[in-house]
């Protein structure tokens, strides 16, 4: 038919999703052995990582294939983007998930455990010398820590994921106005301002363990301090890798001026890191 | 119309039966204990009347059409396919009704809730697997024992025939005067418990590390019975509940014995320690 | 008949061998490995409950030890809500959206297809969890700590496997939002889309909404057990109570994602066999979206026993008593659309209209339980057990059995044995009813839920759910009889075996469907 080239692009039987899930096998068995020190957990969690990142190379080396042969039109593209956006969304509410578990210890569960509600037998019968104040490691820790302070590093660190979500503007503005040199030099910047706060959040952490006794099993606080931050440093090697991945694809002269989604999901997703690290700065330093 | 009336009545008569000598049946709930016990009573019935009554109207009316507005009845189907009166009509109606369901309830909610001014406090805690009860204030304060299952193994097994009360006895009951205001502060000591007891209209999670409370005031002498209701792991369905009401003379007898038999426990704790 | 759709230029043809299936990115194959695979589960979990129904059968231990009987009832929820129920709906979307929007595939289809190949993975974790030491989870599917904080192995293949789980609906669900809103044919207006579609769309939102919160939720619990975190732990400022918030969250969301789809199925199958259009279509979308938006303010109602403040109580009563009332409408709707109509009662309708009948009964159950009061009572029980069979099982399942038969003959260009249909059907129904009306009475009672052993009044209500456990297993025997019936000597179906069917996929799609269908979008006119 002669208006082929219409047609959605609807791919040819893959490959990559089976491999994906074989990996995935061996992580979820290698994970579940090794939490358990059972033998052979090693070994299986490190194939299944191996497996997956070669199906990750290859899956997403494909897409960027196609999208270079062109395959991809102005329907294709939508779709990306509502794809793009509503997995974006799911992760913030997988972040919800544990904001909301820091809201609920520190308006309920603490103040209950010191005994509020209940006329105050809790506080009698239970934990007699809890007195709730935040930060806490909770009522049956004897442990004392330091809490992280909010001026230093996490500070510096805001600044420094602000600051990337202006350059990676800048890195697009230059892209649309198809400044190729422009683009590849502030997505240089984006990419060192986000490798510094890895690096940052890295001594940070070596400092609270080190100094600050400040442990991933100090009770509440440290619960949440630790996987609030913890996902979200998570998060942000991501983007990192996928600000590189970007990177040596701008280098090598994808993208147009008026199609590069590739560009924009990446540059969303930052956005995103950007966001959660402002939510994670009040209320998980500030406040 | 006929097949209509007829299925309202039918349905009238066999819940009208049903709520009339479902009383301390097996096809409801126990016969009620307290005055919280009672509500709840009527208000599960008030519920199934109304849901009846809907469940007759709708199903009325379907089933009408299913007789008459059939294919090989040679019925012709009209075209209608909006209302927006019929539909507003619809969305009120069912409001309303639920009003009148929970205004009810939410009187017993805030009676529920009211554990003040009780005359005997006693703290209950969940263990893996039994209770164990503390009387804190009032007349037995200082009563302190383990409740487990009193059914034995062979039993469970099927080497022996089951007793009356099979997996419904304990080794020690709650004992509380007839009467009284019990209030309840609950606990665990590992996993989630909940303590129940139907005919009293009281059911609390206990909750390690948490304190929880309820209360109860029975109307009845008697012994009633309950369950663990809370999945606690391999033997949640072998911790059962029993608490013996009791006049009052009765409780004060039971409360000097138990705290002799402690004082003696006691003594004798004392004398071994010494020897040692 | 003239397959126009498979002229086409350079687009592959028709993939052939394993590769069709393990590769697949057609919607229609991965839609029938998901059916293949729910059915698979349904078996698997209602084998696991007709071992727990035979050692309830009567009173005193016969077969099990209290930890595997709880470890059954366990894997029995996971795998009938995880692998049974949502992936067949997820293989009705797949099969059905691109065809009743005009689309030539699902948005992304590769990714469909790893949506697909990540729930066998998932289920190989949790049925190979009952051969590990310590066996398989056995805290309920609810898995709440501290209880599950104990368990061995199993519980953490448990938990892997509902992250793995939740990745396939979060990619599922993105999927089908996405082919929802771009890949409609021109002249299909969301106002203008069957009521299926409309459903699944709600549904999916809600996908996005709460999985990512149970992977959350299945993480804290992950590293509590493991990496010493305080989330559910008093003792470190935690609460257990915090788990069954955050597991609700999700979880009451979830049970309307299980019955969404349900509602979309039985409105398109009302209304063509009573061959007249769906009566208020666009307060049944409104409903939909209602029930939806309700369902995420609701979630604490599974835990009125936990001693929430009465005001917490009270919010949570009212706002869950309101969901009867667009669930109200959208029988009122149903009941309409009946409503001197021409009925005819072949298979489909049969269940859709057992369907109404019994949902309703599950549903006043639900509103009963809804009063805190009553549920203070009945919470734990068999009543709530029997509440939520008659939504899950004479709800989601007798929807999936009516939209089974009804496309059927669009899958397969057969048709089904219309005779066995009816048994299975009447079969059903009878079982059905004998094994869970029994359980409202057994639950009011005072019969815990979770237990091996019972007292003796609970004897003979016990057995009588047990014969009918068994006849209705039996009975879905007959099922898997009818559909291979079907494919391998079924008679010929016409284009349009049901006079009232309105859709896109019956009006412009000649039957069997084509292996792809709309490559070019058909131009809808209504
Ligand atoms: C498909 C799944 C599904 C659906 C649709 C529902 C629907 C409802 N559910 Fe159910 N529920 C479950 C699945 C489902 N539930 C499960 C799995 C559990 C247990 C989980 C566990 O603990 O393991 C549970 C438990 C559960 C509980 C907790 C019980 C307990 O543990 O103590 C409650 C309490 O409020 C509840 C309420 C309701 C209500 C009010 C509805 C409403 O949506 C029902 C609305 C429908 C109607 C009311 C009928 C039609 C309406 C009319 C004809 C209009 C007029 C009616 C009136 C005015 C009353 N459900
Ligand atoms: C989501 C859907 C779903 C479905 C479809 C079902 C289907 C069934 N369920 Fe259940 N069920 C749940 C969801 C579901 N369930 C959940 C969430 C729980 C709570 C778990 C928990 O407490 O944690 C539960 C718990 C539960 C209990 C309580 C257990 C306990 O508390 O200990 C019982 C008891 O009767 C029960 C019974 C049944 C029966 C008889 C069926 C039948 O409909 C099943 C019919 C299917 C088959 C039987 C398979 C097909 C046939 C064969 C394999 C042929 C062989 C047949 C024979 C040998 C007879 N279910
Ligand atoms: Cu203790 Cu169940
Ligand atoms: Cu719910």
């Amino acid at each position: 038919m002669s208006q082929a080239t219409e047609h959605y692009y609807v791919p040819a039987p893959s490959k990559w999703p089976i491999i994906g899930s074989t990996a995935l096998v061996f992580m979820g068995f290698g994970a579940a052995l090794t939490m358990n020190k059972l033998p052979l957990g090693y070994s299986l969690l490190g194939i299944g990582f191996a497996i997956l990142v070669f199906m990750l190379f290859g899956w997403f080396g494909e897409v960027i294939r196609e999208s270079q042969k062109g395959v991809y039109h102005a329907q294709e593209d939508r779709s990306f983007r509502w794809g793009m956006t509503w997995f974006i969304f799911s992760e913030v509410m997988f972040f919800a998930a544990f904001f909301g578990a820091l809201f609920y210890m520190r308006t309920f569960s603490i103040p209950w455990l010191a005994g509020e509600g209940v006329g105050g037998v809790d506080h009698a019968l239970l934990w007699p010398d809890f007195t709730g104040d935040w930060p806490t490691a909770g009522p049956g820790f004897a442990d004392n820590f330091t809490p992280m302070g909010a001026w230093g590093i996490p500070a510096i660190n805001t600044l420094l994921l602000l600051t990337s979500g202006v350059t990676i503007t800048l890195a697009h503005w230059a892209l649309q106005k198809n400044d190729r040199s422009g683009l590849k030099l502030w997505m240089l910047a984006t990419i060192a301002l986000g490798v510094t706060f890895l690096g940052f959040q890295i001594y940070e952490y070596g400092h609270a363990y080190a100094d600050l006794n400040l442990k991933l099993t100090s009770g509440a606080y440290g619960s949440t301090f630790y996987m609030l931050t913890g996902f979200h440093g998570f998060h942000v090697t991501l983007g990192t890798i996928m600000l590189i991945v970007i990177y040596f694809r701008s280098a090598a002269g994808h993208f147009k001026p008026e199609h590069h989604f590739g560009f924009e999901g990446v540059a969303w997703y930052w956005h995103f890191v950007d966001v959660v690290w402002l939510g994670l700065f009040i209320f998980v330093y500030l406040v | 119309m006929g097949s209509k009336l007829l299925s309202f009545w039918v349905g009238v008569m066999v819940l009208g039966f049903y709520s009339g000598s479902a009383v301390s049946s097996k096809y409801n709930l126990p016969e009620p204990q307290t005055i919280i016990a009672q509500q709840i009573y009527d208000q599960h019935i008030w519920a199934l009347w109304i849901c009846l009554v809907i469940f007759i109207a709708v199903f009325g009316v379907m089933g009408y059409s299913i007789v008459k507005h059939r294919k090989s009845a040679g019925y012709k189907a009209a075209n209608f396919h909006h209302s927006t009166t019929v539909e507003i009509i619809w969305t009120a109606i069912p409001c309303i009704i639920l009003i009148f369901m929970a205004w009810p309830a939410t009187k017993t909610v805030i009676a529920m809730k009211d554990t003040t001014e009780s005359d005997i406090t006693v703290k209950v805690t969940g263990y893996q697997w039994m209770w164990g009860y503390d009387y804190l204030q009032g007349e037995g304060e200082g009563i302190k024992f383990y409740s487990q299952l009193a059914t034995s193994q062979s039993e469970i097994h099927n080497e022996t025939p089951k007793g009356e009360n099979y997996l419904l006895e304990v080794n020690n009951r709650l004992v509380v005067p007839v009467g009284k205001k019990i209030r309840i502060i609950l606990t665990a000591n590992d996993v989630l418990h909940a303590w129940w007891v139907p005919a009293l209209g009281v059911k609390q999670d206990a909750i390690p590390g948490f304190i929880r409370d309820t209360w109860f005031t029975a109307d009845n002498v008697g012994v009633f019975r309950g369950q663990c209701a809370e999945l606690c792991g391999k033997e949640h369905g072998f911790m059962p509940i029993v608490v013996e009401v009791v006049e009052e003379q009765q409780y004060a007898q039971w409360v000097a014995d138990q705290l002799k038999t402690a004082a003696t426990d006691a003594n004798a704790a004392i004398i071994n320690a010494a020897a040692k | 008949m003239a397959v126009v759709q498979d002229v086409h230029g350079h687009v592959h043809g028709h993939p052939t061998g394993i590769m069709r299936w393990i590769g697949a990115t057609n919607h229609k194959d991965i839609g029938t490995m998901y059916l293949c695979f729910s059915l698979t589960m349904l078996f698997i979990g209602g084998f696991l409950i007709m071992g727990v129904r035979a050692e309830l059968f009567m009173p005193g231990m016969q077969i099990f030890e209290p930890e595997v009987f709880n470890s059954f009832t366990t894997l029995h929820g996971l795998i009938m809500v995880f692998g049974a129920i949502m992936p067949a709906f997820v293989g009705f979307a797949n099969w059905q959206v691109p065809m009743m929007i005009g689309a030539p595939d699902m948005a992304f289809a590769r990714m469909n297809n790893w949506s697909f190949w990540l729930l066998p993975v998932a289920a190989s974790l949790l049925i190979g969890s009952f051969f590990v030491p310590g066996g398989a989870a056995a805290g309920g599917w609810t898995f709440y700590p501290p209880l599950s904080t104990q368990g061995g192995l199993g519980v953490d293949m448990m938990i892997f496997a509902i992250h793995i789980l939740g990745a396939s609906s979060i990619m599922g669900a993105i999927n089908i939002i996405t082919t929802i809103l771009n890949m409609r044919a021109p002249g299909m207006t969301l106002m203008k889309m069957p009521m299926f579609v409309w459903t699944w769309l709600i549904t999916a939102y809600l996908l996005v909404l709460v999985m990512p919160v149970l992977a959350g939720t299945v993480t804290m619990l992950l590293t509590d057990r493991h990496f010493g975190t305080s989330f559910f732990n008093a003792a470190g400022g935690g609460d257990p109570v915090l788990f069954q918030h955050v597991f609700w969250f999700f979880g009451h969301p979830e049970v309307y994602i299980m019955i969404l789809p349900s509602f979309g199925i039985v409105s398109e199958v009302i209304p063509t066999f009573a061959r007249k259009p769906l009566f208020g279509y666009s307060s049944m979308v409104y409903a939909t979206a209602s029930i939806a938006i309700l369902s995420c303010i609701v979630w604490a109602h599974h835990m009125f026993s936990v001693g929430m403040p009465a005001a917490g109580q009270l919010f949570f009563m009212y706002a869950t008593m309101l969901i009867a009332v667009p669930t109200g409408v959208k029988v009122f709707n149903w009941t309409a659309t009946m409503w001197r109509g021409s009925m005819t009662f072949e298979t489909p309708m049969l269940f859709a209209i057992g369907f109404i009948l019994l949902f309703v009964i599950g549903g006043f159950s639900g509103v009963v339980c809804a009063l805190v009061p009553v549920d203070i009572q009945v919470q734990d029980t068999y009543y709530v057990i029997a509440h939520f069979h008659y939504v899950l099982v004479s709800g989601s399942l007798f929807s999936l059995f009516a939209g089974a038969y009804y496309w059927l003959p669009k899958w397969s260009g057969r048709m089904y044995d219309e005779t066995l249909g009816k048994w299975h059907f009447w079969l059903s129904m009878v079982f059905f009813n004998l094994t869970f009306f029994v359980q409202h009475f057994l639950g009011l009672a005072g019969m815990p839920r979770r237990i091996p052993d019972y007292a003796l009044q609970f004897a003979d209500f016990n057995m009588i759910s047990s014969i009918g456990a068994f006849g209705f297993g039996l009975a879905q025997l007959l099922f898997v009889y009818i559909v291979i019936k079907c494919l391998r000597s079924g008679e010929k179906a016409p284009d349009m075996p049901w006079d009232g069917a309105k859709t896109l996929e019956w009006t412009h799609l000649p039957t069997p469907a084509p292996y792809h269908s709309f490559e070019t979008p058909p131009v809808v006119k209504f």
